[in-house]
């Protein structure tokens, strides 16, 4: 086999309060198509960032070797100078711009500003045949589907003359069949010499098209395992991605013991999603859970696996097209079409995303929390601020929440000061069932155990919690049944005994098979 | 002025510190409540620089009792105007279509009052009715329509003002009954024995200053009781005092003329009772959630459909005010009515602290924009500047507060 065409060595990434990477060696082949995987919050995409000067030199340390010379990018625009183009998991296309306005966005065939359309159209038609698409270059990006733009996006990437392709999660967003197309385009730029380094948690994508695989895990490279080799098998790397100590701590917890005959408190039947652009894929398809009250259940997946999909189609259709399913609440069909009525029967769900979806940042604590049921700190449309402030007061000394009056604007707050005030909005709203999606993400140590503790209290009082998260531990350390998704579908169901990482995990990456 | 009540009793007091304030302490925490208010603070004080600014070049003129009330007279309708539209922008949106709904709706009346010989209660609801509809149809259009604000009161505007000239065959319409014209140029009307003021705006001035003082009081008793913290005695003390004698100034400069306009007295119920609904109302919170983040604000319940809807629904009943109150002084309906009023409206919001993207501001910040750009109006009025140059100078500063703002959140790191 050739020599290493990149090497990074030793590279740590450090974040306001977080270590994103801390000692990751990479060692790609020439020609090779080298897989990166690890769990989410792994530390890939970073990574990869840091590789494609997204994050410049100098906010990191360690050295990047590329065809043997070192790297000191600045930008994007320097990295890609030297052959190396990272495409994103969220495209960088514009929607109403040509194919080939796309392709050479930035990089235009001109003469003192004019743009040579001939050259133009010509090089892009080449470009589009080299990546399979025999679409016109004059057609707009936003009138192809998803799996055609990702194509554009490596057209794009072509055009750079690129020698090392990045993908991070190229097939998230794609269907079987544009996904097959996809890998089988990787293998063939393979064949023209290109190097490729493809982020994904999807093992038979890994086992198609990588030669070797290299595994990230907490910010540390584990190992480096060639793929073709008949020891590496799919278990071998699933123990490579989980095999790490249980460093977090979790509050002790009588597991609930489901009383029979009593109705869930919430159940989910038969619930099927579309994607809301792509009507052709489905992002849930055909999923029932239940959650009884007392009782803490998650939902395990990697992304795009459809559990927020799903949390939030049910509440309220706040995320895609509806296609099918009830919702029992108490044994009793409910209808939640809008987040007005899932409230008022209890439901109360907290984003994973609370920057976007949670929080209004530029307003005060008080304010945030008192929203979602401020008819109850008000009289006849009325807000009695005194009440609303001694309400938000009870919280920000109860969940611990580090500011030093309740009219800070949460915009200043930290991650994990935030995502309690989340959970106080609504817990404030007094619900039964609470829908928590990924409730500890992006937070420190300290701050995950007090969310652990205020969740163990909940479901003591008996409500019921339903606990999205794609850290395995902190499920097996907190849930007393966890269901696993992948790809839209229900794939597995463990009790507290039954469930591993190992098992969980195997369920979880789990692409195009049948439920058990 | 009495709007400055709203001032003080609408911005949040301080939380001060534990125990009475030392002399150092009490620095201390002015500095602090400065920072943390350095907006609505920044804007007070550039208001009284800039009267202060304009009385020195007037030689005083400009704050003569005669010149106040007319200061009042000339800008109420855009304070009305700015109101409203400081709750559009909260929320998110803009309008730009109440220039020409104010010129349609004085149109209207005059149709209604000088053809029609309807009596002008009657004429005077329903005109604030029309108004309402056309705001209703905009929100519509708006809200559940999902068609950009800016695109619908753009066409709001073209049409409002065709609409207007149709109506008024592109005459101008007059005289006004006389209780009409009150609304634009009237004052309280005098009542008890002679004295160099006028009684009745006395009277109105000291009720209002024991109301405020009361309602003061009652709030820091509340805080106590809840057991929250409150500003320092002597600091609260000061604040009463400051609040009264502001009161009594500009109540003292408008009994010495005619007394107080009657227009300057629906001002100060809209302003104290949208500040009401903006602070201390559902509603109110809702317009400033849906601004803020709209997403979690859908996810939090919010029924912002609705929300954006009422909101025009408002800014046409206030634009029909507005309007009916510039044809009343004007004493005609004319098709070039209100001419501009949308832009003035906007930039007093955001002279006011609005934000282009929503979330932010108060209503008492629409009204210190409003003044500025009204002080800026009739102070260079007084020095015979030519609207050439009145309208550069307003553009700068309305860039000026704007750049401030920015480069202030900036320093702050927010």
């Amino acid at each position: 086999m050739a020599g290493p065409v990149l090497e990074m060595r030793s590279i740590v990434k450090t974040f306001p309060g977080v270590k994103a990477l801390s000692d990751v060696t990479l060692t790609v082949r020439q020609g090779e198509v080298h897989a990166i995987c690890g769990e989410n919050g792994a530390g890939k995409s970073t990574l990869m960032k840091v590789l494609s000067g997204v994050h410049s030199h100098g906010s990191y340390e360690g050295e990047i070797l590329f065809e043997g010379e070192p790297c000191r990018f600045r930008n994007i625009r320097a990295s890609e100078q030297r052959g190396i183009v990272i495409i994103h998991q969220e495209l960088a296309l514009v929607p109403y711009l040509s194919l080939a306005e796309n392709i050479f966005l930035g990089n235009e065939h001109a003469r003192r500003g004019f743009i040579n359309w001939n050259e133009t159209l010509r090089h892009a038609t080449r470009l589009l045949r080299q990546v399979g698409l025999d679409d016109h270059p004059e057609t707009r990006v936003a009138d192809i589907g998803v799996g055609k733009q990702q194509l554009v996006e490596i057209a794009k990437a072509l055009s750079k003359k690129v020698k090392l392709l990045i993908l991070d999660e190229p097939t998230a967003a794609l269907n079987d069949e544009d996904s097959g197309k996809l890998l089988d385009l990787i293998l063939e730029l393979k064949k023209q010499g290109i190097t490729s380094i493809i982020i994904s948690h999807k093992l038979n994508e890994i086992r198609r098209v990588a030669d070797s695989v290299t595994i990230l895990r907490d910010g540390r490279s584990i190992e480096t395992l060639d793929v073709k080799a008949s020891e590496t098998t799919e278990d071998r790397i699933i123990s490579g991605m989980v095999g790490r100590d249980l460093d977090h701590r979790f509050p002790e917890r009588t597991p609930h013991r489901a009383e029979e005959g009593a109705a869930p408190a919430l159940e989910i039947r038969n619930w099927t999603v579309y994607h809301p652009i792509d009507r052709t894929r489905k992002v849930v398809d055909d999923v029932s859970v239940h959650v009884r009250r007392g009782e803490i259940v998650g939902i395990a997946g990697l992304m795009g696996a459809g559990r927020t999909e799903l949390a939030m189609n049910v509440f309220g259709r706040t995320y895609g097209r509806y296609a099918g399913g009830t919702v029992l609440k108490d044994g009793r069909e409910i209808q939640t079409r809008h987040v007005a009525d899932a409230v008022a029967h209890g439901i109360a769900y907290v984003t994973e995303d609370r920057k976007h979806y949670g929080l209004n940042l530029i307003d005060t604590i008080n304010r945030n929390i008192s929203l979602t049921a401020l008819d109850k700190v008000a009289k006849r449309g009325v807000v009695d601020e005194h009440e609303e402030r001694k309400v938000a007061e009870g919280f920000r000394r109860s969940m611990n929440i580090k500011a030093p009056t309740v009219f800070e604007p949460v915009g200043k707050l930290s991650g994990g000061n935030q995502q309690k005030v989340v959970l106080s909005k609504w817990i404030f709203a007094g619900p039964d069932v609470l829908i928590l999606d990924e409730p500890t993400r992006g937070i420190d140590v300290g701050a995950k155990y007090e969310i652990y503790t205020v969740i163990d209290q909940l479901a003591a009082e008996g409500k019921a919690v339903v606990f999205i998260s794609s850290e395995l531990p902190e499920l097996l350390g907190m849930c007393d049944r966890i269901y696993t998704m992948a790809a839209g579908r229900l794939t597995g169901e463990f009790s507290r005994a039954e469930a591993s990482q190992e098992a969980l995990m195997r369920q979880m990456t789990k692409d195009k098979e049948v439920t058990r | 002025m009495s709007t400055d009540v709203t001032a003080t009793t609408s911005a949040p007091a301080p939380p001060g510190k534990d125990g009475p304030a030392s002399g150092g302490g009490l620095l201390q925490l002015m500095r602090d409540g400065l920072r943390r208010n350095m907006r609505q603070y920044g804007m007070l004080i550039a208001l009284g620089l800039i009267v202060a600014l304009f009385a020195w070049l007037t030689d005083g003129d400009l704050l003569l009792p005669r010149n106040v009330s007319n200061l009042v007279l000339q800008n109420s309708y855009i304070l009305v105007l700015a109101v409203g539209m400081m709750m559009v922008i909260i929320a998110g949106h803009i309008d730009l279509s109440v220039g020409s709904l104010t010129a349609f709706v004085g149109a209207f009346a005059a149709v209604l009052t000088v053809q029609q010989d309807i009596s002008w209660p009657v004429a005077v609801v329903l005109c604030l009715l029309v108004g309402a509809v056309a705001g209703a149809v905009q929100g519509f259009f708006i809200a559940y329509g999902g068609i950009p604000s800016f695109i619908v009161t753009l066409a709001g505007m073209l049409i409002f003002r065709g609409l207007t000239e149709i109506l008024l065959a592109g005459q101008t319409l007059g005289p006004f009954p006389e209780g009409m014209q009150k609304i634009g140029n009237g004052f309280m009307p005098e009542a008890g024995p002679e004295t160099n003021y006028h009684n009745i705006t006395l009277l109105l001035g000291i009720a209002l200053i024991v109301f405020v003082v009361l309602q003061e009081i009652r709030d820091r008793g509340r805080q106590q009781e809840f057991a929250l913290d409150v500003l320092p005695r002597n600091i609260f003390l000061l604040k009463l005092a400051v609040m009264a004698s502001a009161i009594l100034v500009v109540t003292l400069l408008l009994a010495s003329y005619k007394g107080a306009p009657i227009v300057l007295l629906i001002l100060g119920v809209l302003v104290v009772g949208y500040s009401y609904v903006m602070r201390n109302t559902v509603f109110g919170r809702h317009i400033y959630a849906i601004g803020g983040n709209l997403p979690a604000a859908k996810l939090s319940g919010v029924k912002d459909k609705k929300v954006t809807f009422l909101v025009f629904v408002n800014m046409g009943a206030l634009a029909a005010l507005a309007g009916m109150a510039i044809a009343a002084r004007l004493n005609a309906a004319s098709p070039k009515a209100g001419l501009n009023y949308e832009l003035e409206a906007i930039a007093s919001a955001f002279i006011g602290g609005a934000s282009m993207s929503g979330g932010v501001g108060t209503v008492f910040g629409a009204i210190i924009g409003g003044l500025v750009l009204g002080v800026l109006n009739n102070g260079m009025n007084l020095l015979d500047v030519g609207t050439d140059w009145q309208q550069v100078i307003k553009g700068l500063a309305l860039l000026a507060a704007v750049g401030f703002d920015v480069w202030n959140k900036r320093r702050v790191g927010s």
